[in-house]
C-alpha cells in the first residue's frame, strides 16, 4: 500500500530531472527488502502521472535481491526472512544489497535541432 | 524527435530525508528528543500513551503530535491529561495519506511549543507498512504490536519490525484468552530484527508500563545521536 506514496515520489524525481521534456521511460531500482510490489507501483505511477509530462511513461523496475554479510565473513543471499547468520548464528549482520529504492534514469523526448528559418 | 537518457540516480525518498534532517535540526536546537511511535490501527498507541502520561514521566516535559487521517479523537484524549498536543490530519490537503511524512510534521512545527517540552512523542497513523518508509526527524523509532494481531506479524511486516529500536508487546492481559504463542512471536521477531529490545505491557492493567515510561525518560535525557 505504500506504493502510492512512493509512486508520487518517483514522479517528483522524474519531473524535476526532465526539465519540461516529455518522459517516456523511468528506470527504478527496487531492493527486495523494501517490500515494494512492482506491478502495484507501476499501476499507481500510471495514475499519479496522468496529466503530467510523465503521462504514458513506462516504469521499468530493476529488482535487486537482498544480500547480507556477517561479521564472521559469511555472505549470502536472503531467501527466507532471517537476519541471523546461517554459518555462525550471529546477529552482527550488514545489508549489502536489497535496501535500494532509487530512480536511476529517465528517457526523455528531445525536439530536433531547430531548423534555420 | 529523438529520445535521450537522463541520469537521475536519486533515492526515491531523498526529498523526504532532506526535510526530516531539517526537522531533526529544529528539534535538536530546542533540546527536544523525538520518538516516532508506530503500530497497526487499534494496537493501543493512544491507550499506552495515556497510561504513561497519567502515571507521569518524572522530570520530563512531554508533548504529543497526533497523526490521524481524520478527526481529533486521540488528541482530545491526550489533551484531557493536560499534556500539550497537536493534531495533524493527513486528509485535508494531503489526500488522506496513511502515514506521516517529514513535510507534514514540518507543517505542524509552528503549532508546537518546542521550548516547553523535552520529549515529543509522534503518534503515527495506524499502519504497519507506509510509516516505516518515511523518517520524520525522530531520534528513535518504537512500535507497538498487540498480542491480538498474531504471532506472524514480524515476518509479514519485516520493514516495520526491522526499523524500530523498541518493540512494545501490548495487551498481555489477554494472553490467557488467546492462542497467541509469545514464544513463537519472539522467535519471529528475533529472526527479523535480532537482538531488538522488547517489553511486555498491558495499557489496560498497567503491567509493564513503567518499563516503557523508563525507556521514554531515558530517551528524553539522552544526548542527540548523529542523525
Amino acid at each position: 500500500m505504500h506504493e502510492l506514496a512512493l509512486s508520487r515520489a518517483i514522479l517528483d524525481a522524474a519531473v524535476s530531472h526532465a526539465e519540461g521534456r516529455r518522459v517516456t521511460r523511468v528506470e527504478v531500482t527496487i531492493g527486495a527488502l523494501r517490500q515494494v510490489v512492482p506491478d502495484s507501483l507501476a499501476f499507481y505511477f500510471e495514475i499519479v502521472s496522468h496529466g503530467t509530462i510523465c503521462e504514458g511513461a513506462l516504469l521499468a523496475p530493476r529488482l535487486v535481491p537482498a544480500r547480507l554479510r556477517c561479521a564472521c565473513g559469511a555472505e549470502w543471499q536472503l531467501s527466507e526472512i532471517s537476519f541471523r547468520c546461517p554459518r555462525c548464528a550471529g546477529a552482527d549482520v550488514t545489508v549489502l544489497d536489497g535496501e535500494e529504492l532509487r530512480v536511476e534514469s529517465i528517457e526523455v523526448e528531445e525536439a530536433e535541432c531547430i531548423a534555420p528559418r | 524527435m529523438h529520445r535521450t537518457k537522463v541520469r537521475v540516480a536519486t533515492d526515491v525518498l531523498d526529498a523526504n530525508a532532506t526535510i526530516a534532517r531539517a526537522n531533526r535540526a529544529d528539534f535538536d536546537r530546542a533540546g527536544v528528543r523525538v520518538v516516532n511511535l508506530m503500530s497497526a490501527p487499534g494496537a493501543g498507541k493512544t491507550a499506552l500513551l495515556e497510561r504513561v502520561l497519567i502515571d507521569g514521566l518524572p522530570g520530563v516535559r512531554a508533548g504529543v503530535l497526533e497523526g490521524d487521517v481524520q478527526g481529533s479523537f486521540d488528541a482530545d484524549r491526550i489533551s484531557a491529561l493536560h499534556v500539550p498536543v497537536t493534531q495533524l490530519n493527513t486528509d485535508p490537503g494531503f489526500g488522506g495519506e496513511c502515514h506521516l511524512d517529514a513535510n507534514m510534521v514540518r507543517s505542524a512545527l509552528g503549532a508546537m511549543a518546542l521550548d516547553e517540552i523535552d520529549l515529543l512523542v509522534i503518534e503515527n497513523v495506524g499502519n504497519l507498512v507506509c510509516p516505516a518508509e518515511f523518517r520524520v526527524g525522530e531520534d528513535a523509532r518504537a512500535m507497538i504490536s498487540s498480542v491480538t494481531e498474531g504471532e506472524d506479524k514480524p515476518l509479514k511486516y519485516p520493514l516495520m519490525f526491522r526499523t524500530c529500536e523498541l518493540v512494545v508487546i501490548n495487551k498481555i492481559d489477554l494472553l490467557p484468552h488467546l492462542d497467541f504463542s509469545l514464544e513463537r512471536f519472539l522467535a519471529n521477531l528475533e529472526q527479523v530484527n535480532p537482538g531488538v529490545e522488547h517489553m511486555l505491557v498491558s495499557a489496560r492493567t498497567g503491567e509493564g508500563v513503567a518499563a516503557f515510561a523508563g525507556w521514554l525518560s531515558a530517551l528524553a535525557r539522552s544526548e542527540p545521536q548523529p542523525a
